[in-house]
């Protein structure tokens, strides 16, 4: 079985070239150091330098995938990796619902699934912090977050039914030149579940350890912070095979010429 | 000789039992109150059950004599849009459909099943928190559940008493703000006296990005929230859930139990119900029994179960006593009661007396008797207009308010008012006589009391002069002779 899916791994990344006309489609993300939003023990993080992609990934290019890598299909996907509510808006295992369109985000997909996604074009998830470094920005900023029109427009989104049936490239696009952060649907990040936030938050308020910690701060920044606050709720609720209906995937790659 | 040896080595004796029987005496005590402890956890089950929920006003069938049993409740959570107010919309996170949540009714030694699930469509992962749970987080933890997935936990109820539950998922004050509170009531053994009515009763209190009663979808506003400043204090999650065609309703002689609860997030309830007293409250939702009360203070995350027997029809307001919340926020129900009057109990207005402090006696008029008229009559339009402002503002604001927009549900707008517009004899004999009944206002429906007001002709003349010169309505000026005529035709 391993020796399988490590064979598959080394096709896909032979051949990715041809697979998927990739890196188009990303943008440079020039890094930095910036202060999460978590506030995590008030350290500063950095973020190198990398590439992601403008577009959250859609149905097409998920049936594109599935169609190449038939053990990531819905019937043939192993239960470890990926929930009963797996692509549970497709009709069979190459076929959304005729409802669903091919231009919206994909959604009801597993981490596991993410992750084999981005690693079959040679790409990886996003870390939480590279993630939110580029969620930060607005249009016109980098770091958007003190701007109150920035933390409304995530807020009123958090309170928006279905907008996971919208069509990608729809929202404004950010500085970075890249689409859909907010207003879309939730993204799976690499490390989603580092951040441990036990859902009981008054409690992850007592451990002085580097985990969630910011929810008992009464200082002016919870404004800020707290459209982050329900990122990181949201993270913490995810076991990596759930798959749901408000959650999607973008990809992302190192720059650094290693390879 | 001997036989007082005797006799002390007989007290010795008994010291020495004394002593030991003492500790045993001791030790017995302790034991009975450690087994009422354990008594709760180890009250054996038997049976499965699905438990009853219900949307608020109403509450469960009460538990009765039923032993206790395994109560399985399935609590869905939903957020969906409703509305605040009449034409202000809000995305309510809710328990069950319902702010406040559905009510949960359990008795001591009950072995609750909670199945909590978060529907697909939810953004946002929840959690709940049942002030009746004996364990860490009162089940936070063990029920923080994703959308699209349930989660299950199970806890014993060890202590009667009524207890909020509540989401305590970050950002917590949020999710409160946004309607995620409810009641879980634990009988004693054997349930709590019957009565005639039970009311299930929720205040919380709504923070939006626009002021209150601004239309459209507002929007949650944190930094309100923090600042504490309350656009809305609503019972049961709505202005009007309780007013109008929602009232709660009783007959004359019933016993009434209101289990009320204060979601909060942040305000502090005065309970009040204007007309009656609370011949019995559970102070705080636990054992102590208060007699005669006229408000209570209920603490956000906090009860009460308040009780009282209705002796006279009317309708009875229901308000938190912090009193602007009431006539300016919402905070604002009623309980219809209807059956014979009873004068002994409460008369009405038997008459209405000149009060003359200065005078030697006090000088009685009949009720129907004209009043005295104001000392300047108003010679112009200009006056009339002035002096009915201020007359306006004395006896007419506090119901119909200082734009003439009434209050939603429960006293019918002057601003605009089709009803004002189409009949101006009509709106004179009320002011002078009063109004009891149905009536349809710009298509609401309005079902409250008007007074008859102690105006003269002339006051009554300015003051509707300045109502239908105010606020877009038709600019008919009254006088006094209007007055007169609609005066001497009853």
């Amino acid at each position: 079985m391993k020796t399988k899916a490590f064979s598959l791994i080394i096709f896909c990344c032979v051949f990715q070239t041809f697979l998927f006309a990739q890196t188009e489609g990303m943008v440079y993300i020039e890094g930095s150091r910036y202060l999460p939003l978590y506030g995590r023990d008030s350290t500063v993080v950095e973020v190198n330098d990398f590439k992601m992609d403008v577009y959250p990934v859609t149905n097409k290019e998920f049936k594109q995938f599935v169609e190449k890598f038939p053990k990531w299909q819905k019937s043939k996907v192993i239960k470890l990796f990926a929930d009963d509510s797996y692509l549970s808006n497709w009709k069979n295992d190459l076929e959304l619902k005729d409802t669903e369109n091919p231009d919206s985000p994909v959604t009801y997909v597993s981490w596991f699934a993410a992750k084999a996604y981005c690693e079959c074009q040679g790409k990886r998830l996003p870390t939480v912090d590279e993630w939110e470094y580029v969620a930060m920005a607005d249009e016109t900023t980098k770091d958007a977050r003190v701007k109150p029109s920035y933390n409304e427009k995530i807020l009123s989104w958090y309170e928006t039914p279905r907008s996971n049936e919208n069509l990608i490239g729809q929202t404004p696009k950010n500085i970075w030149g890249v689409y859909d952060l907010h207003g879309l649907v939730w993204e799976w990040t690499l490390d989603f579940n580092s951040v441990l936030i036990t859902g009981e938050s008054r409690k992850d308020v007592d451990k002085d350890s580097n985990l969630f910690c910011g929810s008992a701060s009464v200082n002016a920044t919870d404004l800020m912070n707290y459209a982050a606050f329900m990122r990181y709720a949201i993270r913490g609720s995810l076991k990596a095979k759930y798959a749901m209906k408000n959650l999607g995937f973008r990809c992302v790659q190192d720059v650094n010429e290693k390879k | 000789m001997k036989t007082t040896q005797k006799s002390k080595r007989k007290l010795k004796l008994l010291k020495h039992l004394a002593l030991l029987i003492a500790p045993m005496f001791f030790v017995a005590c302790f034991n009975d109150k450690k087994e009422e402890a354990e008594n709760a956890a180890e009250i054996p089950v038997n049976q499965e059950m699905i438990a009853e929920l219900t949307a608020p006003p109403h509450v469960p069938t009460p538990v009765g004599t039923r032993k206790a049993k395994k109560l399985i409740v399935k609590m869905e959570i939903l957020e969906e849009e409703g509305e605040m107010t009449d034409g202000v919309k809000y995305v309510y996170w809710t328990f069950g459909g319902s702010v406040p949540g559905s009510f949960i009714r359990t008795r001591v030694g009950d072995e609750v099943e909670f199945h909590l699930q978060n529907h697909p469509d939810n953004k946002l992962p929840h959690n709940i928190d049942l002030h009746a749970v004996t364990g860490p987080g009162g089940g936070a933890e063990s029920s923080f559940v994703a959308p699209g997935h349930s989660k299950v936990f199970s806890f014993k109820t060890l202590n009667p008493g009524l207890y909020v539950y509540h989401c305590a998922t970050a950002p917590v004050g949020m999710h409160i703000a946004n309607g995620m509170y409810g009641l879980i009531l634990v009988e004693p053994a054997g349930g709590l006296p019957k009565v005639d009515k039970e009311y299930y009763i929720m205040q919380g209190d709504f923070y939006t990005k626009g002021a209150n009663g601004e239309r459209g979808l507002q929007p949650f506003d944190m930094q309100k929230a923090v600042d504490e400043h309350a656009d809305y204090v609503v019972f049961n999650g709505k202005v009007g859930a309780l007013t109008g065609d929602n009232a709660i309703t009783a007959k004359v002689g019933e016993t009434v139990r209101l289990f009320v609860g204060n979601g909060g997030p942040n305000l502090v309830s005065s309970f009040h119900v204007i007309g009656e007293i609370f011949d019995k409250v559970h102070v705080e939702g636990g054992d102590m029994i208060n007699e005669n009360v006229q408000t209570t203070l209920i603490p956000a995350g906090g009860a009460a179960i308040v009780e009282f027997k209705v002796d006279v029809p009317g309708t009875f307001i229901l308000v938190d006593h912090s009193i602007f919340r009431a006539f300016n926020k919402g905070a604002l129900g009623m309980l219809k009661v209807e059956g014979e009057e009873n004068k002994k109990v409460y008369s009405g207005e038997i008459r209405d007396d000149i009060y003359l402090p200065e005078g030697p006696g006090i000088q009685t008029m009949p009720t129907t008797d004209e009043i005295v008229a104001s000392e300047v009559p108003a010679k112009s339009f200009e006056e009339q207009m002035e002096f009915g402002k201020q007359a306006y503002m004395q006896t007419c604001f506090a119901c119909h308010q200082g734009e003439g927009q009434g209050i939603p549900n429960a006293f019918p707008p002057l601003a605009n008012s089709d009803y004002l517009n189409a009949d101006v004899n009509r709106a004179i004999d009320i002011v002078l006589n009063g109004l009891t009944g149905e009536i349809t206002v710009n298509g609401e429906k309005y079902n409250s009391v008007m007074t008859r007001q102690s105006l003269s002709s002339d006051e009554v003349a300015n003051v509707l002069t300045y109502v239908y010169n105010s606020w877009g309505n038709n600019g008919t000026v009254v006088t006094k002779e209007m007055v007169e005529k609609v005066k001497n035709k009853k």
